[in-house]
């Protein structure tokens, strides 16, 4: 833009006889966009907040920039495991490896969640209802050893892959989810079994669950591995990610 | 005046006409006129390509339907991304040097509005409609709010990209700042693309550079003013004339 300020000499070289009042019109709206972008970067999240509660989760999720899932494959397409095949593998350093189909998970004593879903780069959803089995019950009921230190999980797209300490699996907001958003979990959200975990950031929270790993020490995961925090307590620390999860 | 001079000297004094290879017959008797230079249309284009980019790529990150399609998210990402941060630079390269003359000239033509300018668009087009500058005030418009857009694109976008450096919520926020431009930016450019094809003139400026006298008497009469205006003071200058 003209680097010139008002008062200076006139705008450009105008036809004089045309001219009613020129003004720096572009500026102002350049500068305005910025202004509001960089507000909306720093102000957004109460505004979205805001919105949000006004229009309700359903409305709200259909306006761009909504309280909305962003769906991540990081394979060619979603896997489709149909709920009679489904099956969940249990193994590494337990007493007793298991393999549960979906009745079998849906018989043992179920949790109900509300929380937040928050992804590490921004987005979330707030107040999400959750049902599963707390991973504790799971690991319990396959008898860990006492040489076990983490958790590694994968998944039936074949490549992602999660991990957890020993300690942070058994917290009691970390479930095998089977119900979300008041339905199974669909194909797109990683059903017909996934992982919940409340306390961190999405990445955390495994789709597709295929297999749980008891290990001595657990191996970063896919996203770890790509570059997100493997501490991926949500605002930072245990605590912070309580909270706001709450 | 040397107005009848005018059209004559302004079509021969483009040699784009010559080396776009276009018979200067195809407009019998009429002048043509440089609207757009080569730098000028290469910035356009490759900035249109990048979009093009961006656009189709923002797709499967933002609706679950096209994610089920496509998937490889990090793939998608990382074109995205490197997309976004390429974007200011074509056009920086092309303002910056001394090719770049035209399209400064234009980008201030952008900055600065009449009154009566505004008006009009106050007025959507209702009110009568103003002795036009090179650019009528749609075209003023898109062409800032593309220029706004790509710095508010990538600033947020380097938040989501670099989120380690900011705090929670303004990743949130910077979500959502992209994602709401996102769906305006789809808006604009589709309309910008429906108001080219419907005026063909105006399209082959883009891709040939120049449009005719008759179109520009029509379309930016205070434009053509201007540039014959610069045609007959390049000739009083002109060694000859000084004597």
């Amino acid at each position: 833009m003209t680097p010139d300020g008002p008062g200076q000499q006139p705008l450009d070289s105008l036809p004089a006889a045309v001219s009613t009042r020129p003004v720096r019109m572009g500026r102002r709206v350049f500068l305005g966009m910025v202004a509001l972008g960089a507000g909306g970067v720093v102000f957004g999240s109460g505004v979205q907040k805001i919105i949000g509660s006004a229009l309700g989760s359903g409305l709200g999720g259909l306006l761009p920039g909504g309280d909305r899932f962003r769906i991540y494959t990081i394979t060619g397409s979603f896997p489709v495991i149909s709920r009679e095949k489904y099956q969940l593998q249990v193994t590494g350093l337990v007493d007793r490896p298991l393999g549960l189909s979906l009745d079998d998970i849906e018989a043992m004593p179920s949790t109900k969640l509300v929380k937040n879903f928050q992804c590490v780069t921004g987005w979330r959803v707030p107040e999400v209802h959750w049902e599963g089995v707390r991973l504790s019950d799971v690991l319990d009921a396959a008898g860990v050893q006492s040489s076990a230190g983490g958790v590694e999980f994968d998944s039936y797209d074949g490549a992602d892959t999660e991990s957890l300490t020993l300690y942070q699996a058994r917290l009691p907001d970390v479930i095998v989810a089977y119900r979300m958003l008041g339905a199974p979990v669909t194909t797109a959200h990683g059903g017909p079994v996934r992982l919940y975990v409340a306390p961190m950031y999405g990445y955390k929270s495994l789709k597709w669950l295929r297999s749980i790993r008891v290990v001595e020490q657990a191996e970063p995961g896919y996203w770890e591995k790509n570059g997100y925090p493997v501490d991926a307590w949500i605002g930072g620390t245990e605590e912070s990610g309580n909270q706001s999860a709450g | 005046m040397r107005g009848s001079v005018g059209p004559r000297r302004v079509a021969i004094n483009r040699p784009a006409d010559q080396r776009t290879g276009l018979r200067s017959d195809s407009n019998p008797g009429d002048g043509r006129l440089l609207r757009f230079d080569r730098v000028e249309r290469a910035a356009h284009w490759i900035n249109a390509l990048l979009f093009a980019i961006l656009m189709v790529t923002a797709l499967p990150l933002y609706f679950t339907g096209v994610e089920a399609l496509v998937g490889r998210r990090e793939l998608i990402v990382q074109i995205h991304t490197w997309s976004g941060i390429a974007l200011p630079v074509p056009l920086l390269i092309s303002l910056a040097g001394s090719w770049g003359a035209r399209f400064r000239r234009d980008v201030r033509r952008f900055n600065v509005w009449m009154s009566e300018e505004t008006r009009w668009l106050r007025g959507l087009g209702r009110e009568r409609l103003p002795e036009l500058d090179k650019f009528n005030p749609g075209q003023k418009l898109n062409a800032i709010f593309i220029g706004g857009s790509i710095a508010v694109m990538l600033g947020s976008g380097i938040v989501l990209k670099w989120f380690r450096f900011f705090p929670l919520d303004w990743r949130t926020g910077a979500t959502f700042v992209h994602d709401v431009l996102a769906a305006a930016i789809f808006v604009v450019v589709f309309g910008h693309i429906a108001f080219a094809v419907t005026h063909r003139d105006a399209l082959r400026s883009m891709f040939k550079g120049w449009v005719t006298e008759s179109w520009a008497a029509r379309h930016a009469p205070r434009w053509l003013q201007e540039e014959k205006a610069a045609g007959s003071a390049s000739d009083s200058t002109s060694p000859e004339k000084l004597t």
